[in-house]
């Protein structure tokens, strides 16, 4: 016990920009990574796989391979019983929803290039790959499935034909029907007929995307412990070990995932992957420990893909700039087979397509589509980036034939922020925000008046580089999520999270998180949390994650979640600590636990000076010498938090590019972005994340396909081919926040992880179809690649007389449009 | 990402490089810095039984002046072609070249030996190498011989190095005084030319005297501009004249098309990136 003379409160550690806690051993590469795993005895497992997208498997022949020394076996699927599994899709977003059997291993058929149709065990991973190399398989190939439009059509060849169609699911959202808003059909047929109206029309492509972690996924299984220990590079540790107790039928307590420090997942390693299946099944037929880890080529043909879909929107407006409908339809390519929550992830565009609008009548109709592709789910924003883009393309499109200033045009539509909270026509309820105040920032640290008078200079002087401008005005739905939402869309878990916090006899404090970082830096955030909860020192707060033995519950971490949800439930079980303190420091003080108030780490009893830290209590329970009757010695703590909302962050992003209108090279020239997420715990943490946010973002915009022949044989399986951009081709990034505080959580947060990504797209492609649309040029498919900038330039020009009318007016430039060429029903997509 | 079991040897000369090649056969592979070899490994595209790593032999490293020629050892690393006086001094135009490939990392282990012996229709040290008249110094079991660049670059990733042959050096005639850039158009700063242009020129008194240019990409091989240089002799280097003679450095190129670039976009980039390549040198 001690009394205090100096109740001096500690500096805030919210709000501080701490260099992060877990950088010292992942920069320096001393951190065990899942394939640093070396267990004695460890075998090593290859995957072969499948060079057809479609084939019918008509033999395997093993006996090549199994001659090789150092080889332990040879399986194909029926060996281990890898073709009876049905790997799970915890998402069915419909009743009808057709869900193809996914097997770990294909049996009889094939349905992806790089489907994986045969494992070799062998002492080394080198003996392995070799003898993969010779494990000869017989296929008979059969029609590729590749085109989403023409796999609806009747008569198309099946990618699946014991499903009968390759539709997956159709899941609609009708504002009318809901009675959240008007009917959008009658919406867009009262504007065609009426004079003071316009339909805007338009078709988009979301290219298909790899998330490319820098860690390729890896699993090692121990079966010989006395639980099964699975230590897997994945997102979802807790999902993982109960899914594989349901697919497996294994008993759940018999099962132990581990998820050490992950390189990285943007959501490529949210699964139940077939490999980490196999090697489970290898582990346990064998009575071995056995590791798989992917090479990169494997990675990108095999790891779940992303985006993928196409997109028809119309939106009826007033020729003064309101909006009256949104009609959107979608069909999103699922590949080959459902992954855990592929068919959900399109479906949460439907809550965003509206934005930060105001729209009073909106449909939103998805239809999911089979291919024979890499699956694809998951991918940083997932949903929401694919409807941020459509709008925030849709809002440009409408302005240029409104003739109308493009961020004049959004502002008349958005939600002003005396009217939050906002239900809007999707339903959701934003509780806080202020678009005004984010875009009235970024304008200024833009400079957007002066580069809109440089554009035109440019314009003028018909410069070789010209210059655009692009905006986005983004929201997004993050914090996943109500556990009564996911219900009510038929997912398949809640949206809670769990928190332990336990307190060590030396006053340290151990906290235990459900949430399962991979990059992001929540040991430091978490931290700071605590520190300024329990009133202790930041260094004694140790923050535990990722194993199922320690953290026994939790659903992990996708969906800025982590902070919003996990993070909650830490303050809750911080409070609970307190709580259950509070009795014990009024035995200590001798004083009645009313007059008790705790602050800066100590109960002190109100109008005294005497106190006693909760580091000190920590010691008196752990001693438990005296303390009061009736209660437990004991001042640990567990809280489960599920949120009542979702997190809302918003900001304003502006973009400037250069196109080299002779080469159609895009550079980057200048990229202001306001963001508000919130109350803010970590400074550095949070641009960080919108660093990397923005990167990725604009790597859609500029430069990342995974593109398929026309034998679905994925072109960009090396990472030559799938151009990621580095630092070089980035520039320096203005990033600054607004702060309006969350009102649905006690820290006032919202998510930060996947901001810059939902936000940057749109404001890129707007920015370079804004440098040469006065070429005539309407649309550009992503990525928009230089050699599909010139194209378009070049087919704009080629238009007879098109070159010399070409003031069609940027919608920045304030004309509006002179040209009856960009006409209504125009739903032409890109020119490649 | 792992490669087919090979032997390796690491000879410390020349000469037991020679044997090692003809005790290896045509299943041995030399090993110059690795970067276009090990991937080549890995992704298993090619499978040889033995590995002769040419990191061991001293007399291959470094750079050397020779008269009117700097004389280059086929181990030089791109990093080290890259920082070279002398070479910025007299044959500034490979140099500015290096300095476009890929990534520092890269450029520490990739040689220029390996590059050009390599001869990837999209590798960079090539089309200056023709373009400056370089000569290849090829080492054999009857001993060497010198071939000259415009002889050396066969087909895509074919030269004149036969089997059993090693390239030693590379010999540059020296430039010094004149202009250099090559013009790089890639996807992302560390990925391989679409197009590029390495031009050379010496101005005197504002008129271009003498011209050089070679074009990487635009054929299996690289391609002299030989109808540009010509045009530009005699020329003031004026950004009219320039881009005017430029719009012949198409003539007698046969580019592919694949997903980055259709042959008409190639042809048209060979002319715009001539034009501005020029104008830099000359500049
Ligand atoms: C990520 C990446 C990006 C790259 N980007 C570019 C780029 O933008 N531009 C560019 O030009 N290059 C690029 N490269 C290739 C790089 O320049 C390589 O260094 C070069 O192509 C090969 O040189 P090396 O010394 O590594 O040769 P190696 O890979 O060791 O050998 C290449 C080939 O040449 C043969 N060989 C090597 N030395 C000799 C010799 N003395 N005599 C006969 N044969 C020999 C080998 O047997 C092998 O077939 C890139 C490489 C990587 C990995």
């Amino acid at each position: 016990m001690t009394t205090t003379e100096n109740p001096s409160t500690p500096a805030p550690e919210i709000g501080r920009d701490r260099r992060r806690k877990e950088d010292r051993r992942l920069i320096t590469g001393r951190t065990r990574w899942v394939d640093n795993q070396a267990l004695t005895g460890l075998l090593h497992l290859s995957v072969v796989r499948s060079p057809f997208a479609h084939a019918n498997i008509k033999g395997i022949d093993t006996s090549a391979a199994k001659q090789v020394p150092g080889v332990v076996a040879v399986y194909s699927a029926a060996d281990i019983g890898a073709d009876q599994v049905q790997l799970p899709c915890a998402w069915p977003i419909t009743k009808d929803m057709k869900s193809p059997q996914r097997p770990a291993l294909a049996g009889s058929r094939v349905n992806f290039a790089g489907e994986g149709v045969a494992v070799v065990v062998a002492r080394s991973a080198a003996i392995a790959k070799d003898a993969a190399e010779l494990v000869e398989v017989d296929y008979e190939e059969l029609e590729p499935v590749l085109d989403m439009e023409e796999a609806l059509k009747d008569g198309a060849t099946l990618v699946h034909p014991e499903i009968g169609t390759n539709a997956n699911a159709q899941w609609v959202f009708d504002s009318g029907e809901a009675g959240s808003g008007g009917d959008v059909a009658e919406a867009l047929k009262k504007a065609e007929s009426d004079d003071d109206q316009i339909v805007v029309r338009r078709r988009f492509r979301q290219q298909r995307l790899v998330p490319v972690f820098m860690e390729p996924r890896s699993t090692v299984v121990d079966p010989n412990s006395e639980q099964l220990t699975m230590w897997s590079s994945t997102q979802v540790p807790h999902i993982l070990k109960t899914m594989l107790a349901l697919t497996l039928g294994l008993p759940e307590h018999k099962i132990r995932v581990i998820a050490p420090d992950v390189g990285g997942g943007f959501g490529g390693k949210i699964a139940v992957a077939p490999e980490e299946v196999l090697t489970l099944l290898v582990a346990r037929k064998l009575g071995k420990p056995v590791k798989w880890t992917e090479t990169r080529s494997e990675s990108l043909l095999t790891a779940h893909h992303g985006r993928d879909q196409v997109q028809e929107l119309a939106m009826s407006v007033t020729k003064d700039g309101q909006i009256t409908g949104l009609d959107v339809k979608l069909i999103a390519d699922m590949g080959a087979y459902l992954g855990l929550v592929g068919p959900g992830v399109p479906i949460l565009g439907a809550f965003m397509f509206n934005a930060i609008y105001k729209i009073p009548a909106y449909r939103f109709d998805c239809t999911n589509v089979f291919t024979t592709k890499t699956l694809t789910d998951a991918y940083r924003g997932a949903g929401r980036p694919e409807a941020t883009f459509g709008i925030e393309r849709l809002m440009d499109e409408a302005a240029l034939e409104l003739g109308m200033e493009p961020l004049e045009f959004r502002e008349k539509n958005w939600i002003k922020h005396e009217e939050f909270p906002y239900t809007t026509v999707s339903t959701l309820t934003y509780d806080t925000g202020n678009y005004e105040a984010a875009t009235e920032q970024a304008k200024q640290m833009f400079d957007y008046d002066g580069l809109r008078r440089e554009q035109q200079e440019r314009r003028r002087r018909g410069d070789v580089k010209q210059l655009g401008i692009g905006i986005s005005t983004f929201t997004e739905m993050c914090g996943l999520a109500p556990s009564r939402v996911l219900g009510s869309l038929d997912y398949g878990a809640g949206g809670w999270e769990t928190a332990s916090i336990r307190m060590q006899p030396t006053g340290k404090a151990e906290v235990v998180v459900g949430v399962s970082p991979h990059g992001q830096g929540h040991e430091t955030a978490f931290s700071q949390i605590v520190a300024d909860q329990l009133g202790v020192p930041f260094d004694d707060v140790e923050i535990l994650h990722g194993d199922t033995q320690s953290s026994y519950k939790g659903l992990d971490t996708y969906g800025s979640r982590s902070l919003a949800v996990g993070g909650i439930a830490v303050v809750k079980a911080a409070e609970k600590v307190i709580e259950k303190a509070k009795p014990i420091a009024a035995h200590m003080l001798e004083a009645s636990e009313g007059d008790l108030e705790f602050s800066g780490g100590k109960f002190t009893v109100k109008g005294t000076d005497k106190g006693v830290g909760i580091q000190d209590i920590a010691l008196a329970v752990f001693a438990a010498h005296d303390y009061p009757e009736g209660i437990e010695p004991d001042i640990d703590a567990h809280a489960t938090f599920d949120p009542e909302n979702f997190s809302f962050p918003h900001g304003t992003h502006l973009c400037a590019v250069e196109v080299d209108t002779e080469t159609g090279f895009v550079s980057l020239y200048k990229y202001v972005c306001v963001d508000d997420v919130g109350n803010v715990i970590n400074p550095l943490i949070v641009e960080g994340q919108v660093h990397g946010g923005l990167a990725q973002g604009i790597a859609q915009a500029l430069y990342e396909e995974a593109a398929y022949d026309d034998q679905g044989t994925l072109l960009s399986g090396t990472l030559v081919d799938y151009t990621l951009p580095t630092a070089a081709d980035l520039i320096s990034f203005d990033t600054a926040n607004t702060t309006t505080a969350s009102t649905t959580n006690p820290l006032g947060v919202k998510g930060v992880g996947e901001a810059g990504t939902i936000a940057s797209t749109p404001a890129v492609v707007n920015s370079v179809l804004d440098a040469i649309r006065h070429l005539g040029v309407k649309d550009i498919d992503m990525p928009t690649t230089p050699y599909r900038v010139w194209t378009a330039i070049q087919s704009a020009s080629g238009h007879a007389g098109r070159a010399d009318e070409a003031d069609v007016a940027s919608p920045g430039a304030g004309l509006g449009s002179t040209a009856s060429d960009i006409s209504k029903g125009d739903t032409q997509g890109g020119h490649l | 990402m792992i490669p087919a079991q090979f032997d390796y040897v690491r000879p410390t000369t020349v000469e037991e490089a020679v044997q090692a090649l003809r005790d290896g056969g045509d299943d041995a592979k030399l090993l110059a810095g690795g970067q276009s070899l090990l991937p080549v490994l890995r992704l298993r595209m090619a499978d040889p039984s033995l590995i002769i790593d040419l990191g061991g032999i001293a007399e291959l490293k470094g750079l050397r002046e020779e008269g009117n020629e700097v004389v280059v050892g086929a181990m030089t690393s791109h990093h080290d072609v890259a920082r070279d006086d002398t070479l910025r001094q007299h044959v500034a135009l490979i140099q500015e070249a290096t300095k476009t490939v890929a990534d520092p990392q890269v450029r520490h282990r990739g040689t220029l030996g390996g590059a050009l012996a390599h001869a990837d229709p999209a590798g960079d040290l090539a089309a200056p190498a023709l373009a400056l008249d370089a000569q290849f110094v090829i080492a054999g079991p009857n001993g060497t011989r010198t071939v000259a660049a415009a002889d050396f670059f066969e087909d895509y990733f074919t030269t004149a190095i036969g089997e059993g042959e090693l390239l030693t050096e590379i010999r540059f005639p020296k430039f010094t005084g004149w202009g250099a850039r090559y013009e790089k158009f890639n996807r992302v700063a560390q990925a391989w030319s679409i197009v590029a242009v390495a031009a050379t020129v010496k101005v005197e008194g504002g008129t271009i005297s003498e011209a050089r240019i070679g074009l990487t990409n635009m054929a299996g091989t690289p391609v002299r501009a030989r109808a540009v240089e010509s045009a530009l002799v005699g020329q003031s280097a004026s950004e009219e004249n320039v881009r005017k003679a430029a719009q012949a450095a198409a003539e007698g190129t046969s580019p592919t098309a694949d997903a980055d670039a259709g042959s008409d976009y190639r042809e048209h980039l060979a002319r715009v990136l001539t034009g501005r390549a020029v104008l830099a040198a000359a500049g």
